[in-house]
């Protein structure tokens, strides 16, 4: 059989002297949408930053391996040039460089890193011009500074438009649907979609079963104070939609006393 | 004043005494002996002058400089093209260690209206045309090193931008400093924008010695008469181990626009003074400024702009980047004066410290005679944002490219607000050119 795509094994984590992560065992085989849901702080954007390899976030024990490699011993940018994508909670505006030349370095240092040829000025807009269609990107955002002054839903999409771009094998999306209207949401998971296929996997965090909807997941897994507590089908997420995130940390909290 | 300073003024004035041209137009005579004299008096400022208390000149001090061009051969049409930005058509002058060299020269092919002449030539042919103007803005009695520049006072540009002129093309100055032995190069320029005309003129001071170690004394005067609107733009590309200093000094007319960029890519020791004197109603000056200061380097910028009458405005930016030990001072004067009702003045200087070596002194200093006035400045000093790098390295860019991605970003907003596109991106690709020298692993 070949190696998941990506194997966490007792992840355990701080951030800021907090204990965050508290032992996550997580596989996700090509071709699998995974959901990850959870209330305010329990530790979800952690997990996507611990696989992104954000600084701050301390990995004190377990381990994961993506493709087979140990994706802990990587550099951020090391991960992104082999597959691993993170589309931003929070993404970050950069004032004075333009969304173009930030995009066309990208997606040059991921081609460069597979030996393939760089892309030059006209190619790029090409590929831009068709991912860009996909979610409905407006033109000026791409000559103006990165996300400054961006709306909400103009962000999101900048973050799934870099991913179309990227076209990563794993794809980490945090709550990409929080504060987005249902047209913006539906934007976003028609990008998801669009890179869906039978060798790619993806990690959609959620508050919401809303997103779910519009990609549906093969699991569900919900995590409460840094544990996956609960896994299941995508029925887990309307379940917890019914009786809302009460009974889960009332769960976690017996489990860990 | 120290005695090494004592005996590098010494020094100096030995060397004037040497050169001391011939020719002997009484106003011009009058004006290097002024100037002499206010040099002897004054000296090498030490870092007891409150003017220049970050700034130390010691290692200035230590230095002995040899007159301009004794060891040096004239760089080749290639050469000087080569350091000059090809990119846009202009007119180009080109300057050797101070003295105009028409053969590497290249008036506006557009044959544009704006006349440019060799200062040494003017000053035989027709020096009785520069009395009203040279000397006027540029005292000696208060820059110690005005008054050195003007007790040499030899050749430079003289720039003419006639009555009503329109001139769409930009003149390029280029001073090119030559030749590995440490010399003194001063070069002068005197621009003079008439009634209701309007041009750019770029003043660039860059070094193709491989030494370094020169110390170069710049002077221009700047004279902008009523409704005229000059872009000036200086470039300092200087050798990480040379002294640069400058001295700019402009004065408005009614209702005349002046945009100011100084762009200083590096140098032992570089001290800016730029000053402007809003004279009349209605003028407006902008006045941007970006420096970056490596490992060894110290770069000083002083600006003073003074509201002399009402309904200014004055706008300055000035950025600062800062690596390695490199030291970066920024002094903003502004002075509005009794008179200057309904003044505007802006002014601001954020600056980013890319080491834990790196250091900044900043400080506005408004004088602010007037009652009716609108007022504003800040500084800030910033480090690279952690969670920017990390975004841009989450996408694969790797950490060095990433960081000089942010740098370029910071400056970006000095660059673009250029008055020439191309000369905009060329600068924005010497500046990454420039960020790639430091020193891997020199970060904090
Ligand atoms: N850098 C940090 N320093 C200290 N605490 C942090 C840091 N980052 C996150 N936390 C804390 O860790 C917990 C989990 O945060 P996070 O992973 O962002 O949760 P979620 O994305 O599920 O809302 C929260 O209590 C949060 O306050
Ligand atoms: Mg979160």
């Amino acid at each position: 059989m070949t190696s998941p795509l990506l194997e966490i094994k007792g992840l355990t984590a701080t951030a800021g002297e907090n204990q965050i992560l508290n032992g996550i065992d997580l596989v996700i085989q090509p071709g699998e949408v995974h959901a990850v849901m959870g209330p305010n702080g329990s530790g979800k954007s952690t997990l996507a930053g611990a696989l992104a390899g954000r600084p701050g976030i301390e990995i004190t024990g377990g381990s994961v391996f993506y493709q087979g490699k140990d994706l802990l011993g990587l550099e951020p940018e090391e991960r992104a040039r082999e597959g691993v994508f993170l589309a931003f909670q929070y993404p970050v505006e950069i004032p004075g460089v333009t969304n173009n030349y930030f995009l066309k370095a990208a997606v040059n240092a991921g081609r460069a890193h597979r030996g393939e040829e760089e892309l030059d000025a006209m190619d790029f807009m090409a590929l831009v011009k068709e991912k860009a269609a996909i979610v409905d990107m407006p033109k000026d955002l791409m000559s103006r500074a990165i996300n400054e002054g961006f709306s909400g839903g103009e962000k999101k999409r900048n973050e799934v438009l870099q991913m179309l771009l990227l076209e990563p094998k794993l794809a980490v999306l945090d709550e990409t649907d929080s504060g987005l209207d249902i047209d913006a949401l539906r934007v976003v998971a028609s990008g998801a979609n669009a890179l869906r296929d039978a060798d790619r996997g993806m990690l959609v965090i959620t508050h919401y079963q809303r997103l779910l909807e519009y990609i549906p997941p093969d699991f569900v897994h919900v995590l409460s104070g840094g544990r996956i507590v609960r896994s299941g089908g995508k029925e887990l997420a309307l379940e917890l939609e019914e009786k809302g995130y009460g009974w889960i940390e009332d769960a976690a909290e017996g489990s860990a006393s | 004043m120290s005695q090494a300073h004592e005996a590098a003024r010494d020094a100096l004035l030995a060397l004037q005494a040497e050169a001391t041209p011939a020719q002997e137009t009484p106003f011009v005579a009058r004006l290097r002996a002024e100037a002499r004299d206010a040099f002897a008096a004054q000296g090498l400022p030490t870092t007891r002058w409150e003017e220049w208390r970050y700034t130390s000149l010691a290692r200035l001090v230590e230095s002995r400089f040899a007159l301009e061009g004794e060891d040096t051969a004239t760089p080749s049409r290639e050469e000087a093209e080569s350091v000059a930005f090809p990119v846009f058509a202009c007119g180009l002058f080109v300057f050797v260690n101070g003295q105009f060299a028409p053969s590497l020269s290249r008036p506006a092919t557009a044959g544009g209206p704006v006349r440019v002449e060799s200062l040494a030539r003017v000053l035989t042919e027709s020096p009785e045309t520069l009395e009203p103007w040279l000397g006027q803005l540029a005292s000696s009695k208060e820059h110690p090193f005005v008054a050195l520049a003007t007790s040499f006072l030899s050749d430079g540009a003289v720039v003419t931008v006639p009555r009503s002129a329109d001139s769409q093309t930009p003149i390029h100055l280029v001073f090119l400093t030559t030749g590995d032995e440490p010399h003194l190069c001063q070069p002068r320029v005197l621009i003079r924008a008439e009634r209701g005309s309007r041009a750019l003129v770029i003043q660039d001071f860059v070094s193709i010695s491989k030494q370094g170690g020169h110390l170069r004394n710049a002077v221009s005067e700047v004279f902008l008469e009523d409704d005229a609107d000059l872009g000036l733009v200086t470039l300092q590309r200087g050798h990480p181990r040379s002294f640069l200093t400058t001295g700019l000094f402009a004065r408005q007319e009614r209702n005349s626009r002046f945009a100011s960029h100084v762009v200083t890519l590096g140098g032992q020791l570089v001290r800016n003074e730029l000053q402007v004197t809003l004279a009349g109603e209605g003028a407006e000056c902008r006045l941007d400024g970006l420096f970056v200061a490596g490992d060894g380097e110290v770069i000083d910028n002083h600006t003073l702009v003074d509201h002399a009458v009402p309904h200014c405005t004055s706008a300055e930016l000035y950025k600062g980047i800062l690596d390695g030990d490199g030291k970066g001072v920024f002094r903003g004067r502004v002075v509005v004066r009794p008179d200057a009702q309904k003044t505007a003045a802006d002014q601001s200087n954020p600056n980013l410290l890319l080491s834990d070596g790196a250091e900044i002194d900043t400080k506005p200093q408004l004088e602010i005679y007037a009652d009716d006035v609108r007022c504003s400045h800040g500084s800030a000093i910033g480090r690279l944002d952690e969670d920017a790098l990390f975004y841009l390295r989450a996408r694969g860019l790797g950490e060095e490219e990433a960081r000089r991605l942010l740098v370029s970003g910071f400056a970006a907003e000095v660059l673009r607000g250029l008055p020439d596109e191309a000369l905009s991106s060329t600068l924005m690709e010497e500046l990454r050119k420039r960020l790639g020298r430091r020193e891997p692993g020199a970060r904090a």
